[in-house]
């Protein structure tokens, strides 16, 4: 299993490490509720150095880009960040990801672990069919470190450790700069649906970053958390993750994805099969279910609307903020926009659920 | 943790109260350590037999399910009622107000299948 440069710091800290897509992760430290709720209400610091960077630059790089990207990246000016995706040509999706634009000349692309190489793969293939003079694309996965600080007293934390002016540094920008004294990339984004950070620093400054953070924002309640209140923490706001709302099978316009897919923006991959599936009519859509039952729905459990299998769940939890079982599910269209009653079958029972405008929280 | 001595154990993470013939059972304290925190619990109902072996009941966590399986066999006289309005309490008390359910046993010599609180701790250790 791969390890990430804080696996003894997990250790140290009595984190219980799991599997996570071939990384070796902590999925808890004090416990999942717990750290749910320090992100909510202070906050929390993940390690999350398992996610790729892959650094594409030359003169053709914004073209290449725009290109092979969902989003318009023509709307971006340096030091602005963009969430976009990549599509195959049939308009399902190869991974989900945060765009970076340092320059009009120089890009960072940040992917979910366990597609890096097949990213890489991807783009290098889409790379080498086309006539693109002076484009470089590289994995520099292995050189970062990447530490997100979030929930509502991140800035306080930050603020005495770095230099950058942090309120001028506004949600989905991101500036170099130092913290404790490491020079990194201090981007205002995240996962959880609360204010905060992620930093890029050097793979090896990994651990006195996050020791640094962790000692002072200890005073303001900050706790190292896991990737379990990661994933709570994103269902609650209805984020959809790679391997569950997003895949090759799924279409980003069924995933609630619509508004990173611009299919004005002129031609990219995927676009002619989304045209298409838009002009037949979107067959699914993915909506928020809760439970009015005690429950807890998973991954896969059927979803009945008005007695009738209308689809799946791609992600459930029990929510930590409201504790009722949450779901994301995806449903035919018909339902979706024209269903009544509506259940989860959890272990060969239905449990009743209301449909619900996301985001749950 | 805390395993007290006078319990037996199974190695699905159960523990077992005997009196008389009735017997009261619940999760270790490893077991609900290893679920983390505890959101869902689903109880068999009174009158139902369980079997040996078999699945009872469920419990869940954040991030897992986890079947209960019955120790003994037996008729369910009773169940905790409050656990499935307060799923946390099997965390933060799994030998006392944690308990899950008591059964009637119908078959008394399958309680020297169960493992003393030694046993049950070396077992543990191998995991």
């Amino acid at each position: 299993m791969k390890k990430t440069p804080l696996n003894a710091a997990h250790r140290q800290l009595n984190a219980r490490m799991v599997d996570f897509g071939g990384w070796e992760m902590p999925v808890q430290y004090s416990g999942v509720i717990a750290e749910h709720q320090a992100v909510r209400t202070t906050a929390g610091l993940f390690d999350v150095s398992h996610m790729g960077e892959i650094d594409v630059s030359g003169s053709s790089a914004q073209e290449f880009l725009q290109y092979v990207t969902t989003n318009d990246l023509t709307r971006l000016t340096n030091g602005k960040i963009q969430y976009t995706a990549l599509c195959y040509g049939h308009g399902g999706v190869v991974d989900d990801l945060t765009l970076y634009r340092f320059t009009a000349e120089h890009f960072m692309l940040c992917v979910n672990a366990a597609n890096i190489a097949k990213d890489l793969d991807w783009l290098q293939s889409l790379a080498s069919s086309g006539n693109y003079a002076d484009l470089r694309i590289t994995n520099d996965s292995d050189n970062y470190g990447l530490l997100a600080l979030q929930g509502p007293q991140a800035q306080t934390i930050l603020a005495p450790l770095t230099p950058v002016h942090l309120d001028e540094l506004t949600y989905y920008h991101c500036s170099p700069g130092t913290v404790a004294g490491i020079d990194l990339l201090i981007s205002r984004t995240g996962y959880t649906g609360e204010d905060g950070f992620e930093l890029y620093c050097p793979a090896d400054a990994t651990t006195a970053l996050w020791q640094a953070l962790l000692e002072t924002g200890k005073p303001h309640g900050l706790i190292p958390c896991g990737l379990g209140a990661r994933d709570t923490l994103r269902l609650e706001k209805g984020y959809a993750l790679y391997g569950h709302e997003i895949s090759a099978d799924i279409l980003p316009l069924e995933a609630r994805l619509g508004w990173i897919t611009k299919l004005a923006k002129g031609n990219f991959v995927g676009r002619a099969a989304l045209l298409k599936a838009r002009e037949l009519g979107i067959p699914r859509q993915l909506i928020g279910l809760k439970l009015t039952v005690p429950g807890v729905p998973r991954q896969g459990c059927p979803v009945l609307c008005d007695g009738r299998a209308v689809g799946f769940v791609t992600s459930g939890t029990s929510s930590p903020t409201l504790k009722q079982g949450i779901a994301l599910a995806l449903v035919d269209t018909q339902a979706a926009t024209s269903g009544h009653s509506w259940q989860i079958e959890i272990r060969q029972s239905a449990k009743d659920a209301e449909k619900i405008t996301l985001p749950f929280v | 943790m805390d395993f007290p001595d006078e319990l037996k154990y199974t190695e699905e993470h159960e523990w077992i109260a005997i009196e008389a013939d009735i017997a009261t059972i619940g999760i270790s304290d490893f077991a609900q350590s290893q679920l983390g925190d505890i959101v869902f619990v689903e109880l068999p109902e009174v009158g139902d037999e369980l079997e040996a072996g078999k699945p009872c009941g469920v419990v869940e966590s954040v991030k897992a399910v986890s079947d209960i399986y019955s120790p003994l066999s037996g008729e369910v006289v009773e169940i905790n009622e409050e656990l499935p309005d307060a799923p946390e309490t099997l965390n933060t008390s799994p030998y006392e107000d944690g308990w899950m359910i008591k059964i009637r046993l119908s078959n008394p010599q399958e309680l020297d299948d169960l493992l003393d609180a030694d046993s049950y701790q070396e077992l543990i250790k191998e995991d």
